[in-house]
């Protein structure tokens, strides 16, 4: 099973991403954690840091935001073991320096709201694959 | 041949009499007639010394009665100036000696006994009429010096008179000159003073567009969020539907997983429902804040203003400035109940505070990245405030502002930023929407380098 940290200011998203991996989560491919902010998602990993394989988590939020959650991350979860968590960010504005800046502290991948979950899952797939 | 001597004579003193007569009272310019005829004052003397000398005519009188002639003419001439005082004088001067002349003539060709007889006292009135005649004449000549003294005042006065009213006619001329430069100095400022007016109008109408601009990044990523959900709520709720048909096709249902499908549904429609909303609210917003203000006050949420207009000024500044972020607090006073205020008017204000204490906060930050442990925070507080008043206050932990800063905020067209970023107007209309338009105050505290933070205190 793979362990998901979702991280977004807006709680709707875990009643989304709920729904939208319904079928996943009831066969136990995936369990789903959310946090509503940057702090909240670095205090869960500090407790879980063994446990969480992906976080996704959004840039524009209040507060600690996405870019800096990363960098706290990439600082504190570097080198095996436990193996570095994968990191995908997601936000609203999909433009090259988000993107960029994203790419270059570390992120996996990028993903622009609306999040197009077909892809997602696609992608959550191969990292299943690879972790297998 | 022989000349009649003593007419001669009598011709020559007639001529100086003429002449000085002539000078004495300015006969030229009195009576010019009668100054041309007196040239031919010898015409009768010379007339009579040619019939003397013609006629061998000798009398002792002819000489005696060309000097009547000539006294007559020039009684004549005195009596035409009679108004002139001196000659008046003259004529006074002059009436004895003549009738005495004419009588001792008359006496001399009629009765010569008669003269003789009163010998003495024909000398003595003689000698009387010519000490008259003199007497007279110094008279006259002093009282000519008075009169020509006299005449030379009144010159002085006239002509003090003229350059008096030369003068004030030259004023007159200076004082309509000026009052011309000045209707038109008033007219040209008049004219300025509507062009200024037009251009206040339009300055405040910029700045009301500007800040929209700051808006439209703040409310397109307010309305993507929303519809983001809507979309993703939509697509979910197309495959429970899907997963519930499928369902029924089974022949074994499970009546729970169905009731469990048709509760995400129900759910997901609500949550469509509540980002539709959200989103449709804050288009509603954007057009409010563009549309010119009614004015009128309605009963207004405050914490909820602030909330909203909190939110899109953080994401406008985010839109522009990606790297920036800031903590946002709020903490609401939730019994404040509905406050009168023009709601537009209050969120323009809200949001010019919202975007300085951002803006402060952001300038802070790049003033020193190096400080660890800096969080840009921005608070909106709403409480009770004294005297039944409400109050807002939009605290920021940014740059501060020096005293000198401080006491020229509120004036229009001050701006510390650099030109072109911002208008100066933003402070000043937000002090008079709070002020005039609210009847509340506007005030400021701030530690340089510290803080700033803005009370909006408005009657409940």
């Amino acid at each position: 099973m793979i362990k998901i940290l979702v991280v977004d200011d807006e709680t709707d998203v875990r009643v989304l991403f709920e729904q939208r991996f319904r079928r996943e989560i009831r066969k136990g491919e995936y369990s789903f954690t959310f946090a509503y902010s940057g702090e909240e998602a670095l205090d869960f990993i500090h407790a879980h840091a063994s446990e969480v394989v992906l976080i996704l988590s959004d840039i524009n939020m209040p507060g600690m935001s996405g870019l800096e959650l990363l960098k706290r991350i990439r600082q504190e979860y570097n080198a095996p073991p436990p193996v570095p968590p994968q990191v995908m960010m997601i936000t609203a504005y999909g433009d090259a320096d988000s993107r960029q800046q994203a790419l270059q502290l570390g992120a996996n991948d990028f993903l622009t709201k609306p999040v197009d979950f077909t892809a997602l899952k696609e992608k959550l797939h191969a990292i299943g694959i690879h972790e297998n | 041949m022989s000349l009649n001597t003593s007419l001669l004579i009598s011709i020559l003193m007639a001529l100086l009499i003429v002449r000085a007569l002539r000078r004495f009272l300015d006969l030229p310019t009195r009576i010019p007639r009668l100054n041309a005829l007196l040239t031919y004052i010898w015409v009768p003397g010379a007339a009579l010394t040619l019939l003397a000398t013609v006629f061998r005519w000798r009398t002792d009188q002819l000489d005696e009665l060309y000097m009547l002639f000539v006294l007559a003419s020039v009684l004549l001439v005195l009596a035409r100036l009679r108004d002139y005082r001196p000659a008046r004088t003259l004529l006074l001067a002059l009436a004895p000696y003549v009738v005495y002349s004419a009588i001792e003539l008359v006496l001399a060709v009629t009765g010569r006994e008669l003269m003789k007889r009163y010998d003495d006292i024909f000398e003595t009135s003689q000698g009387f009429a010519l000490i008259w005649l003199i007497t007279f004449v110094f008279i006259a000549r002093s009282q000519k010096k008075t009169l020509e003294a006299e005449r030379l005042l009144r010159e002085e006065e006239t002509k003090a008179k003229e350059r008096i009213e030369a003068q004030n006619a030259e004023l007159e001329r200076l004082v309509a000159e000026r009052t011309a430069t000045l209707t038109t100095q008033a007219e040209e400022l008049q004219q300025a003073l509507t062009e200024l007016k037009t251009t206040q109008a339009q300055l405040i109408q910029a700045e009301k567009m500007a800040s929209l601009g700051e808006l439209t990044a703040g409310i397109a990523h307010e309305i993507q969020n929303p519809l983001n959900f809507v979309t993703n709520f939509s697509d979910v709720s197309t495959e429970l539907v899907s997963e519930l048909e499928e369902e029924q096709q089974k022949p074994q249902r499970d009546a729970e997983l169905e009731a469990d499908l048709l509760a995400d549904l129900k759910q997901n429609l609500q949550k469509i429902n509540h980002h539709g909303q959200r989103a449709a609210s804050i288009v509603r917003g954007m057009l409010e804040h563009s549309r010119a203000s009614s004015g009128e006050r309605q009963p207004t949420d405050i914490n909820l203003l602030a909330d909203e207009y909190l939110r899109l000024a953080y994401h406008g500044l985010r839109a522009k400035n990606k790297s920036f972020n800031a903590t946002l607090h709020t903490d609401f006073d939730m019994s404040l109940g509905k406050v009168e205020a023009v709601s537009q008017d209050l969120g323009r204000v809200l949001l010019n505070l919202f975007t300085n204490a951002f803006y402060a906060v952001q300038k802070r930050k790049e003033m020193q990245p190096s400080i660890n442990g800096y969080m840009p925070t921005v608070s909106v507080i709403t409480r009770r405030g004294p005297d039944d008043t409400v109050e807002v206050r939009v605290r920021d932990n940014g740059t501060g502002m020096p005293e000198g800063v401080q006491q020229k905020i509120f004036q229009p067209f001050f701006t510390t930023k650099p030109t072109g970023e911002g208008t100066g107007l933003g402070l000043s209309l937000s002090y008079d929407i709070v002020t005039k338009g609210h009847g509340g105050t506007l005030s400021v505290e701030t530690q340089e380098g510290e803080y700033t933070e803005f009370i909006i205190s408005l009657p409940a």
